[in-house]
């Protein structure tokens, strides 16, 4: 068993180094997970790690007590059954609405066509805010790198998330709306909330005292 | 070729039913011991009935037609339907009525999240013995149940439902702001539920035990540090409910949960929920429900705990594989 009792989920990459951080700092041995990026599980420090969107998935059925992601998988998974205990504070990113040649396009096209065309690896967050904002949508759902849609006229904009706008500005495409600002999270698995209580709390309790 | 079952379906085959057999019979039978009868009720119930216990019960998986073009729906929990039964066939009973079950209800659940829409629950419900009498008998009866089944590691939350509820009137928070606080502690959104409580711009005792209390469960030292306040009433229900289940020496098994929620509207006071370490999900929960049988027209004090036998065998199978 890890220095923190629990079996802790990792996001692999952007939130990867941070959430490492943030164990060292609770005096788990975050060497080994560090140096072999082929390696999933690791039983002595009690780390597995996985892609961001998968966390929420193996914390709610408890194959790790607790786990790190981004509020932007939180939000296009609602329902997972977890706590979301904290705002670790880094990560930061906004969701945007970002077009070629900035919001002119988009009014022009909602005016003329009736609808938007938005390529989005997040169909749910995209759907909730066009549809508050009285807009219609059509979704083109994509894998790989959204900044491509635009560009080949496929859609008229994107919804995607963006830390420093830097790919979308070497793709020419320019932010015309700010949805929500996204941090990482710490979530835990209900069953393990209640009966690992010391642990979780004596962890949230140092991460509150260090993040603060 | 490949013909499909209903998401959230499944079929069983012999080894796992002759198993899954044994698990319900060893609960069926400790129920009937304590003098819990057991009932039958229809798959099938008019949604206006359902809808009569409780609004969002009647937000079922499976809805249909009848010749009459009366809406239909299978039953989301075995609770409504007893309720019905006993407020009307059992209307003139004496006494307390212990009645158990072992049935199929049906829920909507997340697509591909691995759970169940159809459920085997077994349970048990308590009409006419009110406040921590009543409590005490189902979560003993409970536990002891899941110790037949073979469980060792078993704890049971303990709770309040009208808890919080209770602090946000007692705390004078706007009544038009209370159910976005509670729908973030159901969500289990305590991030969510801090900047809501912040945005109230509330003093800072207020603030803290809003934000505070429900992130408190733990053995009895939680109701010390809760202390008296605003929460006053429900915590002092919860003291005694403590001591009454201390007394019964089931103690060591009771995490005393001040964040407890439970989704269905229809509890009125103590909740429950049923862990295991093995399982990831609870095992099952209940609670009481005073208003219950009165909504069909006889009232009665009731409380009552279901178990999900298959999530029970989950949990039955990996202690086996402890020893």
């Amino acid at each position: 068993m890890s220095a923190t009792g629990l079996t802790i989920a990792v996001p692999r990459g952007a939130l990867m180094g941070g959430t490492l951080d943030l164990l060292d700092g609770l005096g788990v041995d975050t060497a080994e997970v560090r140096s072999n990026d082929r390696k999933l599980l690791f039983e002595d420090a009690g780390i597995v790690t996985m892609r961001p969107s998968d966390v929420p998935t193996y914390v709610e059925h408890g194959a790790a007590d607790i786990g790190v992601t981004g509020k932007d998988v939180l939000i296009e998974a609602p329902g997972r059954d977890v706590y979301e205990l904290l705002d670790l504070g880094f990560g930061r990113c906004e969701m945007v609405v970002a077009a070629r040649g900035g919001s002119e396009p988009l009014e022009r096209a909602l005016r003329r066509l009736g609808r938007l065309r938005i390529a989005t690896k997040y169909p749910r967050i995209a759907t909730e805010h066009f549809g508050r904002t009285g807009r219609q949508i059509e979704i083109v759902a994509v894998k790989g790198s959204v900044e491509l849609a635009p560009l080949t006229g496929m859609v008229d904009g994107i919804v995607d998330l963006t830390a420093t706008g830097k790919t979308l500005a070497e793709n020419g495409l320019e932010v015309v709306e700010e949805i929500v600002t996204c941090t990482a999270r710490l979530i835990a698995n209900p069953v393990a909330h209640k009966l690992k209580a010391p642990e979780i709390d004596a962890l949230v309790e140092r991460l509150r005292g260090s993040s603060s | 070729m490949i013909h499909p079952i209903p998401a959230g379906t499944r079929d069983v085959l012999p080894d796992e039913m002759r198993e899954l057999r044994a698990l319900g019979e060893r609960l069926r039978a400790t129920f009937e011991q304590a003098g819990y009868g057991e009932v039958w009720t229809p798959m099938v119930e008019y949604e206006q009935v359902l809808r009569t216990g409780d609004e969002r019960a009647a937000d079922a998986a499976y809805r249909m037609f009848d010749d009459q073009g009366r809406v239909l729906a299978l039953r989301p929990d075995m609770t409504i339907p007893i309720a019905r039964v006993v407020a009307t066939r059992l209307s003139d009973a004496e006494g307390p009525l212990r009645l158990c079950y072992s049935a199929h209800s049906y829920r909507v659940v997340g697509q591909r999240t691995g759970q169940q829409r159809e459920f085997l629950q077994s349970g048990i419900e308590l009409i006419g013995v009110p406040g921590e009498d009543g409590e005490v008998e189902v979560v003993t009866l409970a536990l002891s149940a899941l110790e037949a089944a073979g469980l060792a590691r078993h704890r049971v939350g303990v709770g309040d439902g009208s808890l919080y509820r209770r602090l946000l009137t007692a705390l004078e928070v706007p009544g038009d702001r209370h159910r976005e606080l509670l729908e973030c502690l159901t969500r289990r959104d305590m991030v969510g539920l801090e900047l809501r409580v912040d945005a109230l711009g509330l003093a800072r005792d207020a603030r803290d035990l809003l934000v505070g209390l429900p992130e408190l469960r733990g053995g009895p030292e939680v109701l010390e540090r809760a202390g008296d306040g605003p929460a006053g009433e429900a915590l002092e229900r919860l003291r005694t409910l403590y001591a009454a289940l201390e007394a019964r020496g089931v103690a060591d098994r009771v995490i005393l949960d001040l964040g407890l929620v439970r989704d269905l509207g229809y509890y009125t006071g103590a909740i429950f929920e049923i862990y295991d370490p093995a399982v990831g999900f609870a095992l099952g929960g209940g609670g009481r429900y005073d208003d219950l049988i009165g909504r069909f027209g006889a009232e009665r004090p009731a409380c009552g705990i279901a178990l999900d036998v298959q999530r029970v065998h989950v949990a039955q199978a990996a202690e086996e594989g402890q020893r």
